[in-house]
Formats: C-alpha cells, sequence, structure tokens
C-alpha cells in the first residue's frame, strides 16, 4: 500500500434532514433522527461524530454510504451528489466498520478481508496477495491468521480484521461506527493508538462514531458533537470544543474535568520553554555564584559536555570559592520532551514534588524548562469566554448514556523521558 | 407365527437377497426424490418467508395441516386422480417433508447475525449476491438439521407406500407380505431394514454437515 494508496476525499453535508414517521415506528428500535445537517469533512482527516443515544449520529454516518436514505438535503463527495450514483458502485467505494465487526463467520480470514476486492472482480492472485498485505499492515501474521475462522480470534484481532477488510479496496472514504466499542479499555487503547498511526500513513478521510467523549478527543483531527434530536451541538477542533464549548449541553457533555483533558491534548512544544542558566562542572564556583542570581529561582543547572542534565545547584549551596563539581548536583527535576503531554509533564512534576521539568531532545540535550506556572498560564490563555450562561451548569445534573463519567482514561500516546 | 419353525428364517434371507436388495432400492427413491422436491419447495417458500415475514404465518399454516392429513386419507384422497402410481406414492411424502423443512429453513436464515447482513449490505453485495454467498451458506447448519429429521421420518412413512402395489413399494411391501403370510422373517427384516437406512441417512448428513460447514467446528484445536 506504501505510495500507491488513495487519500481522502471531501465529504459534505448540505442541509441534511431525516426524520421517521412515528406512527410507523411505534415500538420498533428506531434510528435518531437528523436535523438539517451541514458538516464539511475534509480529505484525510478524522471527524468523529459524537453524542449521546438517539443523537443522530449513527444515522448521519449511515446516510454517506446510504444505508439510510435522508428526508431532505444531499450529501457530497468531492462535489458529487451520492444519491446520483450507483448503490453497490458507492458502497464498494467507502470502507465500512461497525461495532460487532460482522466478519463472515463462514469464510477464512483471507477471505473476509478480500471481499470487496473479489465484489469488484479483482483475479485470484492479487486478492491473495492483497488480503495478506492488509493483515500486515493490521499487525496479524498472515501465515498464521490467514485460513482461521472468524470464531477463532479474539475480540481485538476481529476488529483488526475487520479495518483491515474496510481497507481492502483502499477507498477514499471509511465510515466506522464505534468501531473499538466491544472491546476491553486496554485492547481499545491499543488498536486506538495503532489505528492513528496507520492514518497517518493512508490518510483517508474517517467518519467516526463514538458515544465516548474520551475516544473523540483522542481520535478526533474534527469532532462534531450532536444532541438529542439530531442537532449539531458544536463542530471544531477538539481543543477548541474544550476550550470553548458552545453550548451549556456540550460543557457537560465534555464533562467537568474538560481543563485536564485539554492538558492530555497539549504538548510542551506549545508552552514557550524558559531558558536555563547552566554551567559545567570545573567551572569558577564564585562566577557560577553570580550567574545563578540570573535565574527567577536562583538555581543553576549543571550539565555535562554533551549538554545533559547533571542536576540543579541552589544559589546558597555554591560555594565562594573553588569549582564544581557534579556532586553538588541534585537531579530532581524529571526529564520531558517536546512531544511528551502537559498532562504527563504536569503529573511527573507533582511525583517528583517539584516546580520546574527539564526539556530535553532526543540525546538528552538540555533545550530549557517548563514550570508549573508555564502549564498554568497556557491554560489560562487557551480558555475563552462562555458563550453560554454559566449558572445553566448544574454538577448534579444527570449524566446518564453520555459515556464521559466512567469511560477509562486514555494513556498518554508518548511518556516523558525516563527519569536518569 | 408357525409352531415348529424359527423366527427368523436365515436360509429364507439368503435364498431372497436380489428382491431384498431391490425392495432397498425402492425405499431409497421413495426417500430421495421427495426429500429433493421437498427441499426446492421449502427454499423457495422459506426465501419468501424471510423477505415477506408476513406470508410466514400463511405458509406455516398450510404446511401444518398438510402434514396432519393422515397418510392413509391422503393416499385415499390421491389414488382416484392419480391410479397406483408412483407419482401417488410421492405426492403425500413430500408434502409430509415441507412442514420440517420450511421451518427449519426460516430458521436457518433468521439465525444469520444481524451485523453480518449489515456489514455485506454496507460493502456492497447485491441482494442476490447477499443471499447466495452469505445467507445460504450461514443457513446450512440448520437446515441440514431439518433434513436429517425429513429424512429420518420419510424413510418410516414410506413403508406405508406398500398399500399402493408391488412394483415400488419398497421395504413396506416386506412388512405388509411378511404379515399377510404369518412370516415374521420377512416382516422383521422389513422394519430392521427401514430402521437401519434411518440410521444410515442420519449418519450421513452428519458427515455430510461437518464436511460443508468446517467454520462450524473450527473453534478448538488450532486457536
Amino acid at each position: 500500500m506504501p505510495g500507491q494508496a488513495t487519500h481522502g476525499a471531501i465529504v459534505q453535508f448540505e442541509h441534511v434532514s431525516k426524520s421517521y414517521d412515528p406512527a410507523a415506528t411505534r415500538g420498533k428500535n428506531i434510528p435518531g433522527a437528523v436535523n438539517d445537517l451541514s458538516l464539511t469533512v475534509p480529505a484525510g482527516k478524522i471527524c468523529i461524530l459524537v453524542g449521546p443515544s438517539g443523537c443522530g449520529k449513527t444515522t448521519s454516518l449511515k446516510m454517506v454510504n446510504r444505508l439510510i436514505e435522508p428526508t431532505s438535503g444531499r450529501i457530497t463527495i468531492d462535489g458529487v451528489d451520492i444519491a446520483t450514483r450507483e448503490l453497490t458502485e458507492l458502497r464498494r467505494s467507502i470502507g465500512y466498520v461497525i461495532q460487532q465487526v460482522g466478519l463472515f463467520p463462514h469464510q477464512t480470514i483471507g477471505d473476509n478481508v478480500a471481499t470487496v476486492p473479489r465484489l469488484l472482480g479483482w483475479p485470484k492472485a492479487r486478492l491473495r496477495a492483497r488480503s495478506e498485505e492488509l493483515l500486515s499492515i493490521v499487525g496479524l501474521d498472515p501465515a498464521k491468521y490467514r485460513d482461521r475462522f472468524p470464531s477463532q480470534l479474539s475480540g481485538g484481532e476481529r476488529q483488526r480484521v475487520g479495518v483491515a477488510r474496510a481497507l481492502a479496496a483502499d477507498p477514499p472514504i471509511m465510515l466506522m461506527d464505534e468501531p473499538f466499542g466491544a472491546v476491553d479499555p486496554i485492547v481499545r487503547d491499543r488498536l486506538q493508538n495503532e489505528f492513528l498511526r496507520l492514518q497517518e500513513t493512508i490518510a483517508k478521510t474517517i467518519l467516526f462514531v463514538t458515544h465516548d467523549i474520551d475516544e473523540a478527543i483522542k481520535m478526533g483531527d474534527l469532532v462534531a458533537v450532536f444532541q438529542t434530536g439530531g442537532i449539531l451541538a458544536q463542530f471544531g477542533t477538539p481543543l477548541d470544543i474544550l476550550a470553548a464549548p458552545a453550548s451549556a449541553f456540550v460543557a457537560r457533555f465534555v464533562g467537568q474535568d474538560r481543563g485536564l483533558k485539554r492538558l492530555s491534548l497539549l504538548r510542551v512544544s506549545d508552552v514557550d520553554l524558559r531558558p536555563a542558566v547552566t554551567a559545567r562542572p570545573g567551572d569558577s564556583a564564585e562566577d557560577a555564584r553570580r550567574r545563578a542570581l540570573d535565574d527567577p529561582d536562583r538555581y543553576l543547572l549543571l550539565i555535562d559536555p554533551s549538554n545533559r542534565s547533571l542536576g540543579w545547584i541552589a544559589h546558597g549551596d555554591i560555594p565562594n570559592e573553588g569549582t564544581l563539581s557534579e556532586a553538588m548536583a541534585n537531579p530532581v527535576s524529571p526529564l520531558v520532551n517536546k512531544r511528551t503531554t502537559l498532562k504527563d509533564a504536569l503529573s511527573m512534576m507533582l511525583d517528583a514534588d517539584v516546580q520546574t521539568g527539564i526539556v530535553v531532545d532526543s540525546s538528552g540535550a538540555v533545550q530549557g524548562l517548563i514550570t508549573i506556572d508555564s502549564i498554568a498560564r497556557k491554560m489560562r490563555d487557551g480558555e475563552h469566554a462562555p458563550a453560554f450562561d454559566l449558572a445553566e451548569l448544574d454538577p448534579n445534573d444527570e449524566l446518564e448514556a453520555l459515556g464521559g463519567p466512567d469511560a477509562p482514561a486514555n494513556e498518554p500516546l508518548e511518556a516523558g523521558v525516563p527519569l536518569p | 407365527m408357525i409352531p415348529g419353525r424359527p423366527l427368523i428364517d436365515f436360509g429364507w434371507i439368503a435364498g431372497h437377497l436380489g428382491v431384498i436388495a431391490e425392495r432397498i432400492l425402492q425405499h431409497l427413491q421413495l426417500t430421495i426424490l421427495p426429500l429433493l422436491v421437498g427441499i426446492v419447495i421449502s427454499l423457495v417458500l422459506a426465501i419468501w418467508a424471510v423477505r415477506q415475514p408476513r406470508v410466514y404465518g400463511p405458509i406455516t399454516l398450510v404446511t401444518g395441516l398438510l402434514y396432519t392429513i393422515p397418510s392413509l386419507a391422503a393416499f385415499a384422497i390421491i389414488i382416484p386422480i392419480f391410479g397406483l402410481t408412483l407419482i401417488a406414492a410421492l405426492i403425500p411424502l413430500t408434502t409430509y417433508t415441507l412442514l420440517i423443512l420450511v421451518r427449519s429453513f426460516t430458521a436457518g436464515f433468521g439465525a444469520v447475525p444481524s451485523e453480518v447482513l449489515e456489514a455485506a449490505e454496507g460493502m456492497g453485495y447485491t441482494r442476490r449476491q447477499r443471499l447466495v454467498r452469505v445467507e445460504l451458506p450461514l443457513a446450512v447448519p440448520l437446515m441440514i438439521a431439518g433434513v436429517r429429521l425429513a429424512s429420518v421420518t420419510t424413510i418410516g412413512l414410506a413403508t406405508i407406500v406398500a398399500v399402493l402395489g408391488n412394483s415400488f413399494g419398497g421395504l413396506g411391501q416386506l412388512i405388509t407380505e411378511g404379515i399377510q403370510n404369518l412370516f415374521p422373517t420377512e416382516y422383521i427384516l422389513g422394519a430392521v431394514l427401514s430402521v437401519v437406512l434411518a440410521f444410515a441417512a442420519d449418519f450421513l448428513f452428519v458427515r455430510f454437515e461437518r464436511l460443508v460447514t468446517p467454520w462450524v467446528h473450527a473453534r478448538a484445536g488450532s486457536n
């Protein structure tokens, strides 16, 4: 696939509505209605549709491959109205992944993966090569898995096969309906991370339904928050939505801990670093004492010839004469890198009971300092005035079906550099 | 039974192997033909019922009614129309399979998981492709269970066909003649062979099912 993959297409909803006749659907498990949805998903982006059950997010998704036809409005892919396209041809050009996976129990894993290419009439040898390639891409050894049946796989393995099957004919668009909802939290986290890594190379346009706000924030380039009645409550980047919820509903849905959630989206590189006042073993103590006063906290950072941190020396601990030595340094501060999330950086500082973290590059060379103050400042700057009356927010509101409070915390994508 | 003669006269059996073999072949004919026709009719009815669930009730009602007609009465109705022919024998044997087969076939289609159907539709299967490549293969285990039951029932019922005459009467002919002649060897042999045929058919279908549905039995072992 590398090099020859078809990248994403633009998916656009234009005033799309779907209503159900309450008389005709009484007593049935009806999907949620959709009310005048207009939304553009740029090519190659992951757009998460999130909201409580019955909010129309799954209905919106299924209108893209026309499993559900809209009552009014239109949906275009790269400008072409999908209603004008032949139904099976349209569906074969869109990858589809559902929560229960829906693998064909009577077919081997290899045959399952090759489903759409087989419908498209690819020759046998190419089908086989393609399904083996895809199994490798999703991390399943083709020799081991190709001839097994779905019942012989674990839930996580089945879900990987589901993703491989959706990618088989290299579609520009993928629709994913709670794809990781049926696996346990640890497997889900791993599948999410693997999928994000995969998306970096395949760059498909992905519409992804979930009820879990944490998954939405983690996976989405863009997040569309739906509220009951099929109304789009807010559409924006995860940071925008956390920093400035557009309504009391969105604020409640993203949860009271939205500040903490933002911390896990922001990285050390998003904060202005403070320069460290540095010295090396063997430097004159007298000179070092004077220079330590330049640091707001009056600490000197001792570094080795490769600019790697050896530890702190407080101004008061620097002798009046002689030279600095490594034994004077106290290596208490955690080391982080620019990709470390602010949540992890903060946590490491709290664990070490210090105010400052040392930012290093991949070789360990010191690049600057990050402080608890600078993180707090960053969080304040990003916060916008709420566009709704905060008094509407009742902390005792029922949050059932929102998925937020009891959803598992996401593992950080990348932990900080361990302490030396 | 005539006193002094053994219950089973092996000499008679040895002397009549040709006749016995012929009766077995006739019996197979009386079993296989109604089953084949019954399978075709039931498949059509079951697919109809799956597509239009409201016809399922009427279909089971009619096939149920057919099933309740006593077999001798059925022949009484049919003989005036078709005479003492093979066709007259096959018609009731066929209709008796329908109730079991239609029910098991619809159950087979109904057992296909809804997420599998949704995935197939979402990936761009046409309706016919979905039926032939997904629904039918997945319905096979329950369909074969129905065919097993229908075959055992038909093998038993086919012994009645002896009332229609000698030329295609099957094992029932041995039983009737044995009773008429007060010759236990013959009717016991007819009954035993009928039971053996039923067991053999059942065994064959079990093996056949394992052969064509490897995924059902794949769980254990290679994992």
